[in-house]
């Protein structure tokens, strides 16, 4: 694959910097990255990613913007309220990049579909707001080994890890369940502060990128935890658990599954 | 005694990790909690002793994405 005069432009200030040059940004435009969600966290990492050059990106989501969304869904415009978030999503992408194949899944990610669609990508990227669907894509990207990188936010706080399956620690290594249904607050309750979805988003993207390129150190068996109110970031070390039940030494969990509803969380009912 | 939670020092009475937890009034089924490091079993946490400069880590857990 050859660039364009005007792709060499377009992607020039990655291409000056001796960790990506030309070699990175073709690794970049063949890479495959799905995002499980367009939401807050899909949104600036979609954006970022299709800047970035990005060959193909899968946008999962099987909602229509909301105009609650808009507050921080930036892949989404006051337009777009009623359309489908995959529809939506498509259209910012190409618009920003048209050298980026989209793919939309306009459905949720269940234990019946998640192996067959994940197994099609390079990297995973969280960005689902209940805690069946962060399980289900953890435990997905285990079985079909792909690297996930999982984010979370919640009022003012934010999370980001990277998980490379059998390598290093996975959710289920520290987070061994779901939480009791309505023990945990979600956005839809509890309220979150927009920005935090462009900083824990454009971490993922910025972690997917360095898989892709395979540079510098990856964000596995550490959580980064962000305090927006007080803008501090803290990291907390984490460890393979070796009673995990997913990918530890006797694990219980040998096939997918749908652990609890992914209804209770922060999603609206349909 | 002093024990390190999240990062932050603080004076804290001995007792085991159950202990702290109903202390600061955290269900333990909302949090993982890490001590000097190790992840600490959800059946340890009452087993646990907590001894001076440990520290804690508690994570609790973070659904939102949208």
């Amino acid at each position: 694959m050859d660039f364009t005069e005007e792709q060499i432009n377009r992607y020039s200030r990655h291409i000056l910097l001796p960790e990506v040059g030309g070699k990175g940004q073709k690794k970049i435009a063949k890479a495959k990255i799905l995002l499980v969600g367009a939401g807050g966290l899909g949104s600036p990492a979609a954006l970022y990613l299709a800047a970035a050059g990005v060959g193909t990106i899968g946008l999962i989501d099987s909602d229509v913007v909301d105009l609650t969304n808009l507050q921080r869904q930036i892949l989404h415009h006051t337009a777009d309220v009623g359309r489908p978030k995959v529809v939506s999503g498509k259209e910012k992408i190409q618009a920003l990049n048209p050298d980026v194949n989209v793919s939309m899944y306009e459905e949720r990610l269940t234990a019946g579909n998640a192996l067959k669609i994940i197994s099609d990508y390079d990297v995973v990227i969280d960005g689902v707001d209940n805690f069946p669907a962060k399980f289900l894509i953890n435990d997905a990207c285990f079985f079909a080994n792909k690297p996930l990188v999982h984010g979370g936010i919640l009022r003012f706080d934010g999370r980001v890890t990277t998980i490379i399956p059998k390598k290093s620690a996975c959710y289920r290594c520290v987070f061994k369940t779901p939480p009791p249904q309505g023990l945990v607050a979600s956005c839809q309750e509890a309220g979150v502060i927009g920005v935090l979805a462009g900083i824990i988003g454009t971490i993922q993207a910025t972690e997917a990128l360095k898989l892709i390129l395979g540079i510098g150190h990856p964000l596995t068996n550490r959580m980064l935890d962000f305090d927006a109110r007080k803008t501090q970031f803290r990291e907390i070390k984490i460890k393979r658990n070796p009673h995990c039940a997913l990918c530890g030494d006797h694990p219980t969990i040998t096939e997918l599954f749908d652990d609890g509803d992914p209804y209770a969380g922060c999603a609206v009912r349909p | 005694m002093q024990v390190k939670i999240n990062g932050k020092s603080e004076e804290v009475q001995g007792g085991t990790v159950l202990d702290l937890l109903k202390t600061k009034k955290i269900e333990p089924q909302m949090v993982a909690v890490e001590v000097n490091d190790k992840m600490l079993e959800r059946d340890h946490l009452a087993t646990t002793p907590l001894n001076e400069g440990d520290q804690v880590e508690f994570l609790f857990y973070m659904g939102g994405g949208r």
